[in-house]
């Protein structure tokens, strides 16, 4: 057992406790607060992939953004006295039921597919395309190297990727403007105000 | 037993049954919220682990890198929807939303 997987151990235990919390505890802080140590476990898993731009980005935009928008949401929203109205039956077992039904099937599936890897696609096997399998296999040890995967992928955001890089940026920009403008709208003062009932 | 793509594909499965867990089960909305989150974590592992052991190039990490950014538009059109509800209804417990009109 080499330090890899004594590694990879330790984050997905660290990711996968956090994550319980998350799910079964009942004070929504006490989520919030160990949502942190899950995203925190999932960069780690992303760095043991040697992902190293998506670890940094995961903790940039997932432990500085949207982790501190859902802190902001507790805040806002949650009651000193936390009364928790009960209304209509537990989903709590329906819930359970559904959940491990597909946690069996994805676990039955994961260990039933022969995965196919790069070494073992079928063009990289082919003699006639030695080339093609040589220019791959290097691009990949390249991107595995010490160089880091953040050119590779700035590269590939400025060719193949450029209509999706462009598309999205629009998506967020319209998305976090929409998104101001919905929290901040204001009673209307003509009178009738939407909280008014 | 070495670590392999498997390890990755199961911590993402445990990780997907969570987030749909807290989804379907809990009932503040912003804990609903945390399952999306959860969830969509679980499909960024599967990308960069498929990056890194399968036969997908870059393509998957590139995948994972437009997953992080529709949620963090997702996590703020969604809090700000959240914020709304708590000010027409008092409560973001789920099952209390229940009226489109005022």
């Amino acid at each position: 057992m080499g330090a890899f997987d004594i590694v990879f151990y330790l984050f997905a235990a660290v990711t996968l406790a956090s994550a319980c919390v998350v799910v079964f505890s009942k004070n929504i802080v006490y989520s919030a607060f160990s949502l942190v140590f899950t995203f925190f476990g999932v960069a780690g898993l992303y760095v043991l992939l040697s992902a190293d731009f998506l670890a940094v980005t995961q903790l940039l935009v997932y432990v500085g953004g949207i982790l501190i928008l859902l802190l902001f949401g507790v805040m806002l929203t949650n009651k000193i006295v936390n009364v928790d109205v009960r209304s209509g039956g537990s989903t709590k077992v329906p819930a359970f039921i559904i959940s491990g039904t597909i946690l069996v099937g994805l676990v039955a599936a994961i260990f039933q597919t022969h995965w196919i890897s790069y070494k073992d696609v079928p063009w990289s096997r082919s003699p006639w395309n030695k080339d093609a399998v040589a220019g791959a296999l290097t691009e990949f040890s390249k991107v595995q190297g010490s160089e880091g995967t953040a050119t590779t992928i700035g590269k590939l955001f400025l060719t193949d990727y450029l209509l999706p890089f462009e598309v999205v940026s629009i998506v967020l920009l319209i998305a976090l403007i929409g998104a101001a403008m919905i929290a901040r709208r204001e009673p209307d003062p003509a009178g009738d105000a939407p909280d008014s009932f | 037993m070495t670590v392999g793509l498997e390890h990755f594909l199961i911590v993402s499965a445990v990780l997907f049954v969570m987030g749909l867990y807290a989804m379907l089960s809990r009932r503040n909305a912003i804990a609903v919220l945390m399952g999306i989150e959860l969830i969509l974590n679980a499909a960024n592992i599967n990308f960069i682990a498929f990056t890194r052991y399968g036969a997908v190039n870059m393509n998957g990490q590139m995948s994972a890198i437009f997953v992080i950014v529709i949620a963090a538009a997702e996590a703020a059109v969604a809090l700000a929807i959240v914020l709304n509800i708590y000010k027409n209804f008092h409560s973001v417990s789920v099952p209390n939303v229940d009226k489109l009109r005022d």
